[in-house]
This record gives structure tokens, C-alpha cells and sequence, in this order.
């Protein structure tokens, strides 16, 4: 479904990106992992269509990113960063206005896919509250509804559990885990027992390079009886 | 372009989710109207029944208003990062730069629209021609369009809405001047006349008097038409990364 081949992305002088190569299948989970600033975030942004790459190509679905931008983000359910959303407007409004730019222009199937994310993400209770007036946990839960609206066959996560307590991760992790099996899901995080929980693959990303990319099972079998994160730590700090 | 209609519908409603909508729109028609009745307006001493005293103040009160209005659109999106948003939704830079700067026309326009109750006062109190009204209307419309253009464009420079109400407030107020009479004679003392004319046409001032006067010049509303083309696509260039 995704394929990214030698993506290099710089901001003047710095390379965010330096050269990551992966592709990920239907039924993938993708784990992201790496530290603050190794270039999870960027990558997300390169394979969204937010940001162009500096060299190197992205095609989701067999399209090319930059040839034709509009067609793969028609594919791509994404979910920025800490979840910005038009503060001004009701969950309901603003699941409204996502479905009519994603296409849903008939009344019923705009209603019907609206509901469905409701549904979907438990957004029910505050669904005639302003955004703003949401608590961080719902506003997440709003940013998801957004992602999975058009029911698209590609997931990009960015920090999908952060700033949630352990009930509302639990929750999450599920609903990643349910949709997967006909979805390919990229999710960044630095939380590793995440990737343990639901990731089926892990690419461990550092200063812009992939320096891992394994399943958690073989990632544990490099050092028996190592804990995920001392494994991260040797990965990420032996380049620096 | 269809993917237009949905930014222009969210962009305009906008405006009326917070009270800012209903604020501005009151001050626009207290403000046009006592400085028209003022006494550097002398709406009664010119004992005339025409919008001409009113709306001769319209360039100036465009200069303050207009970038209130306009300096949200992009520094808004940039600041809350809902422009990641926007630009990983299936819409072009185009049409999103399009329909927010529609949305903001059209809101505008209300405000000018909602000055028509001046025209009623003058139709009570004598017999306006409704000719010159109507080009005079037509005018202010273009022209908020021009002043919309380079505020929009000014406020995809930056994500603080004060740096954006101030920098589209400079180049709307360096648009304007160029056409007064005080700063074209200086400039004629400096400059060949012919250059000196070439930079007063680029003034709003020159362009919207015409229509006051009931003309409607096919140059002036193709200097707003394109400075708004113009403006517009700059903006699709700023935001494009």
C-alpha cells in the first residue's frame, strides 16, 4: 500500500530525513519508533502530501505523492499531531465539513459516515460541544473520527495515544487493532510497550535513519530477556 | 473547483460561530455612518441627496477594517496547525486559498450591503440617482476585494494575527496613498511625470473614485479584478511547500 523509497527531506542545511526506505502491506501495523526529532513526524507529514520531499519518492496505492497529491490523500485517513481541529465548532459541525470535503455531498451518506465515526470513537455524549470546550482525551477521540471517516484503506497515526490516561489508550489500541486487518496503519510513538501491545512491525528511526526495522518478537530476540526500551536505547544511542 | 464550496461554507459560517461577526458589522455601520454625518463629512451641509460624502470615507475605513477581517484567515489555520489538516484533506492549495478568500469577500460585502439603509435615508430625503448608487456599490465591493487580496496574502506570511493585521494595514495604506495628490506631486518633482502617473495607478484611491462618480471604467475594474488574481496567486506560491 505504501512505499517509500530513499525519502530525503531537509530544512536548509539539516536533514529532518537522510535516506528511509520501508513499505507497508494491507494488515500491516506499523510501529514508528525513535526520539524527539529523529523524523517520525516528517515522514508522516512527506507520505500525508503536507510537506514535499527534498529527493526520494512516495507512492501510496501504486500513485505517486507528488504527481498526484489530491488522489492519495483521498486514501489516507491521518491523524496530525496532537490533533488540531477547528476549535469554533461542534464535534457534529465539524465531522459535517470533513465529510463534504471527503466527498460525501448527498445528505444521508454524509449523515451516515458522521455517524459512524461517532459511533466508532464514542464521541456521542459531547457530539453538540464546541471542540475547544473538549478535554484533551476527546479532542483526540475527535482527530480520530476525523481519520477514519472515509473508511480509508490508509491509517497515519501521529502519536495517536498521547496525552490519554490508561483506559482511553486501552480504547484506542483496540480500534487500531480491530481495523487493521484490511487497513495499512503507520503510528508513530515513543511509548514502547504501544508497539508491544498492537504494532506488528517496528521501524526504529534515529537522526533521520532507520536503523531497525523487525518484527517486536525479533526485536526482543536480539537480547534475550532485554526490556523493549534498553533495546531502543542501544539502537538509538549507539548512532548518536 | 467544486472542493471550493465546502471551504467557502465552513470559512463564512465562521464567522458567525463567535460574536466577532456581529461586532464588526455594527461598528462598520457606526462608524461609516457618523463619519459621514461628522463635521469632515458634512453629509447635510452638502445638501445633496447622494452617497458620495458617505462613501468617500470608504477607502479609509477599508484600511482598518479590512485587515481586521482578513488577518485570521491564514495565520489562524497556522497557529491551531489546522492547516495540517486542511492541506492533507483532497483539496488543492487553489482551492483552499480560493474559497477561504470568497468566503471573506462575502462577508464583506454584507457589512458594505448593510450600509444600504444609508441609501434609503437618502431616497426619503430626495431623489438620489440610483444609477451612481449602484456603481458606487459595485465599486466598494471590488475594492474590498483588492484590500481582502493583500491582507489574505500578508496573513499567510505569518501565524501571529497582530503581525498579520499590521503588515496587511501597511501595504493597504502604501496602495492607497500612492494616489493622493499631495504624495503624486512630490513624486512628479522627483520622477518624469509619465512614472510618477504609472505609480498613482496603482492606488485604490484612483481606481474607486471613478465609480463614485458613476463611471464605471473598464481599466479600474480590471485593476481590481487582476490585483485580486494577483494577490491570489502570490498567496498559493506563499503557501505551497
Amino acid at each position: 500500500m505504501i512505499e517509500v523509497k530513499g525519502l530525503v527531506k531537509s530544512y536548509g542545511t539539516k536533514r529532518a530525513v537522510d535516506g528511509v526506505t520501508f513499505s507497508v502491506r494491507r494488515g500491516d501495523i506499523l510501529g514508528f519508533l525513535g526520539p524527539n526529532g529523529a523524523g517520525k513526524s516528517t515522514t508522516m507529514k512527506v507520505i500525508t502530501g503536507y510537506l514535499a520531499p527534498t529527493a526520494g519518492s512516495v507512492t501510496v496505492d501504486g500513485i505517486d505523492v507528488t504527481k498526484d497529491p489530491v488522489a492519495t490523500k483521498r486514501r489516507i485517513g491521518y491523524l496530525p499531531e496532537s490533533a488540531p481541529a477547528y476549535g469554533e465548532m461542534t464535534v457534529t459541525e465539524y465531522l459535517n465539513f470533513i465529510a463534504d470535503v471527503r466527498g460525501f455531498r448527498a445528505k444521508d451518506t454524509r449523515l451516515a459516515q458522521v455517524e459512524r465515526a461517532i459511533g466508532l470513537t464514542h464521541l456521542e455524549s459531547v457530539r453538540r460541544q464546541t471542540i475547544e470546550t473538549l478535554s484533551k482525551g476527546y479532542r483526540q477521540r475527535v482527530g480520530f473520527a476525523q481519520a477514519l471517516l472515509h473508511d480509508p484503506p490508509v491509517l497515519v497515526l501521529d502519536e495517536p495515544t498521547d496525552g490519554l490516561d490508561p483506559n482511553q489508550k486501552h480504547e484506542v489500541r483496540t480500534l487500531i487493532r480491530r481495523m487493521a486487518a484490511e487497513k495499512a496503519v503507520i503510528l508513530s510513538t515513543h511509548i514502547l510497550e504501544e508497539v508491544d501491545a498492537i504494532c506488528n512491525r517496528v521501524i526504529i528511526i534515529s537522526q533521520g535513519k532507520i536503523v531497525s526495522d523487525e518484527t517486536p518478537e525479533k526485536m526482543h530476540a536480539r537480547k534475550s530477556g532485554a526490556r523493549l526500551d534498553e533495546i531502543f536505547r542501544q539502537l538509538t544511542l549507539s548512532d548518536a | 473547483m467544486s472542493q471550493i464550496v465546502p471551504l467557502f461554507r465552513r470559512e463564512f459560517l465562521g464567522y458567525f460561530r463567535s460574536p466577532v461577526a456581529y461586532v464588526f458589522l455594527v461598528a462598520f455601520v457606526i462608524i461609516s455612518v457618523s463619519l459621514a454625518f461628522s463635521p469632515f463629512g458634512g453629509f447635510f451641509e452638502s445638501n445633496d441627496a447622494s452617497l458620495r460624502v458617505y462613501f468617500s470615507f470608504y477607502p479609509w475605513l477599508f484600511l482598518f477594517l479590512v485587515p481586521a477581517v482578513g488577518m485570521r484567515l491564514w495565520s489562524e489555520e497556522r497557529r491551531t496547525g489546522t492547516i495540517e489538516l486542511l492541506f492533507t484533506l483532497p483539496v488543492t492549495c487553489l482551492e483552499a486559498v480560493i474559497g477561504k478568500f470568497l468566503a471573506a469577500w462575502a462577508f464583506l460585502n454584507l457589512a458594505i450591503l448593510s450600509s444600504l439603509t444609508m441609501a434609503f435615508t437618502i431616497a426619503y430625503l430626495g431623489k438620489p440617482d440610483w444609477g451612481v448608487v449602484l456603481s458606487t456599490y459595485a465599486g466598494s465591493i471590488l475594492m474590498a476585494g483588492g484590500y481582502l487580496g493583500v491582507c489574505s496574502l500578508m496573513s499567510a506570511l505569518t501565524k501571529n494575527q497582530v503581525i498579520s493585521f499590521v503588515l496587511g494595514l501597511i501595504a493597504c495604506a502604501a496602495l492607497l496613498i500612492l494616489g493622493f495628490s499631495g504624495f503624486t506631486a512630490t513624486l512628479e518633482s522627483i520622477l518624469p511625470v509619465a512614472a510618477a502617473d504609472a505609480v498613482a495607478n496603482f492606488s485604490f484611491s484612483t481606481h474607486f473614485e471613478g465609480f463614485t462618480r458613476g463611471v464605471i471604467d473598464a481599466r479600474d475594474v480590471v485593476f481590481f479584478l487582476s490585483l485580486m488574481g494577483f494577490t491570489i496567486f502570490l498567496n498559493v506560491v506563499v503557501l505551497d511547500r
